[in-house]
């Protein structure tokens, strides 16, 4: 069960090998992983729209979608119909070519991630050795596009959501970056794969103090990346209607749509491989674990989304810049006190309540640097 | 040519198709669309909108200050990334002095930081 797919795939290889010569088994083993990626982003992007749609209804005490197929189950393929077969308006004033290129430059990076998520034992499609590197680099590619549809659109509202969206998406991005560090330092790979590979026997690095922050900070810091709620300031639809992609309809706005699904699905498995162990755990097989893992993430994304109402755009810059980077450069040291003290083990008292000491008296200091400006409290003398 | 220069050569090919066939997944279905949409193009349609009203002004102008500053600070942090990864790749080989020595880089950093946050340009109204 474990190795299923990787078994299929090396039948594959293995029946084109028996006909043409070596290097087109190395052709159909590049074509057989792209295709399968190419198969799962847009099945993983369309339930995902549908478990959103279901979560959020059930925690509104609504029922959700259950009109199209049994429990809605049909229903983003309905949805994916009508966007397919809805016009697309372009606006007179719109910059033709920017209008046209930004959602396929929006898409191209998502998809390019899943090159280096472990789905599984044996199941990365390509093993980088420079993984996250490769993913920090490609998952910021699609800010361009953004600003692109932004400026592209010509509209006001469109620019106000792009230089907001690219504002908030840069300043996430180092925090983002910087809480990856403590698990280079642990592991000494940028591999995904051998990152995963070092936290077998339950040794998952979110069970570290140092982990434990680094993984908050870095699901936070995904989830303003996506430009998710709450850091959805980019397409307040209350302020700004859409945002960037307001002048967007029909398959350009499915696109837009699509990116963010699969990118929020990226981030749930980058954070799942970092620091929750990846495919590691007992008795299921290695890729059901994985998905388990990323869907409780994804879980919490929609939780955020039910619960919590939008951040202000002073109170969004102050979190990433004056919160999370100081607290993810703290982490660091963390890190490598817990590295010289605990001499490869993974578990030993003073490693462990050093950094813990070290990082919970520096979340207290920033809270403190950080405390809000509030008003005097108001006497009604009248009233009381 | 030794084994391990061919599988990276392998494994970039992959990224460099992977990366083609990214772009094609992205214009494909607007290739698709673009058999079975309607086209009827209208003057009120083609409007930008702008929630039923005449557009007035210009929406390609100039953006505040702020802005810039961020970008510049990013850019700051983004190229420390670039000097960061490789050490903490390398930690545990390097053992303590490289320790300090990052430490004293960080350090630098943050004094710039902390600068930025008492001149308040971190500030946003």
């Amino acid at each position: 069960m474990d190795q299923m797919f990787v078994n299929i795939k090396a039948a594959l290889v293995g029946l084109s090998d028996k006909v043409f010569p070596d290097w087109v088994g190395v052709l159909v083993s590049i074509a057989v992983s792209i295709v399968a990626i190419a198969l799962l982003g847009p099945l993983i992007m369309m339930y995902l729209t549908l478990i959103e749609r279901k979560v959020v209804a059930r925690m509104q005490n609504r029922i959700g979608p259950n009109r199209v197929g049994k429990y809605g189950l049909l229903q983003p393929l309905a949805d994916g119909v009508k966007m397919l077969i809805k016009e697309d308006i372009v606006p007179r004033n719109a910059d033709k070519v920017l209008h046209l290129l930004a959602p396929i430059l929006i898409v191209a990076p998502a998809l390019l991630v899943f090159a280096v998520l472990p789905f599984g034992r044996n199941m990365t499609a390509v093993d980088l050795n420079v993984g996250i590197l490769f993913f920090a680099a490609i998952s910021s590619i699609g800010t361009i596009g953004i600003f692109m549809a932004a400026w592209g659109s010509n509209n006001k509202f469109s620019v106000l959501g792009g230089m907001r969206s690219v504002a908030q998406m840069i300043s996430y991005e180092i925090p983002m970056v910087m809480s990856v560090v403590p698990v280079l330092l642990a592991v000494g790979s940028l591999s995904t794969n051998a990152i995963v590979e070092a936290q077998a026997d339950w040794h998952w690095f979110v069970f570290t103090p140092w982990g434990f922050l680094g993984c908050v900070i870095f699901f936070l810091c995904g989830v303003a990346e996506c430009n998710r709620s709450p850091f959805d300031l980019a397409e307040a639809e209350s302020e700004i209607i859409a945002g960037f992609h307001t002048e967007y309809s029909g398959m350009k706005f499915a696109l837009f749509y699509m990116a963010e699904f699969m990118s929020a699905f990226t981030i749930s498995g980058m954070t799942t491989t970092l620091f929750l162990g990846g495919w590691q755990g007992p008795l299921l097989p290695s890729w059901l674990w994985f998905f388990l893992k990323t869907y409780g993430l994804i879980f919490i994304m929609l939780w955020f989304r039910a619960t919590l109402p939008r951040l202000r755009v002073d109170q969004l810059m102050a979190l990433a810049w004056k919160f999370l980077l100081p607290l993810s450069l703290v982490n660091i040291v963390a890190t490598c006190i817990w590295h010289f003290l605990s001499d490869e083990a993974f578990f030993t008292p003073a490693a462990f309540l050093v950094p813990l000491a070290l990082l919970v008296f520096s979340y207290w200091g920033l809270m403190k640097l950080n405390q809000p400006y509030m008003p005097e409290k108001r006497v009604y003398p009248l009233v009381d | 040519m030794n084994a391990e220069y061919s599988e990276y050569l392998e494994q970039y090919l992959f990224v460099g198709l992977f990366a083609l066939f990214a772009l094609v997944f992205g214009m494909l279905p607007l290739i698709a669309a673009r058999f079975v949409t309607p086209k009827k193009p209208s003057k009120s349609k083609q409007d930008t909108y702008e929630c039923g009203l005449e557009a007035v002004g210009e929406p390609w102008i100039q953006f505040r200050a702020q802005y810039y500053v961020i970008a510049l600070i990013f850019i700051i942090f983004d190229v420390e990334t670039v000097f960061i990864y490789p050490w903490a790749v390398a930690f545990k080989k390097l053992g303590l002095e490289a320790f300090w020595a990052m430490m004293i880089f960080v350090g630098i950093l943050v004094l710039g930081l902390l600068y930025e946050w008492r001149k308040k340009s971190l500030e946003w109204e």
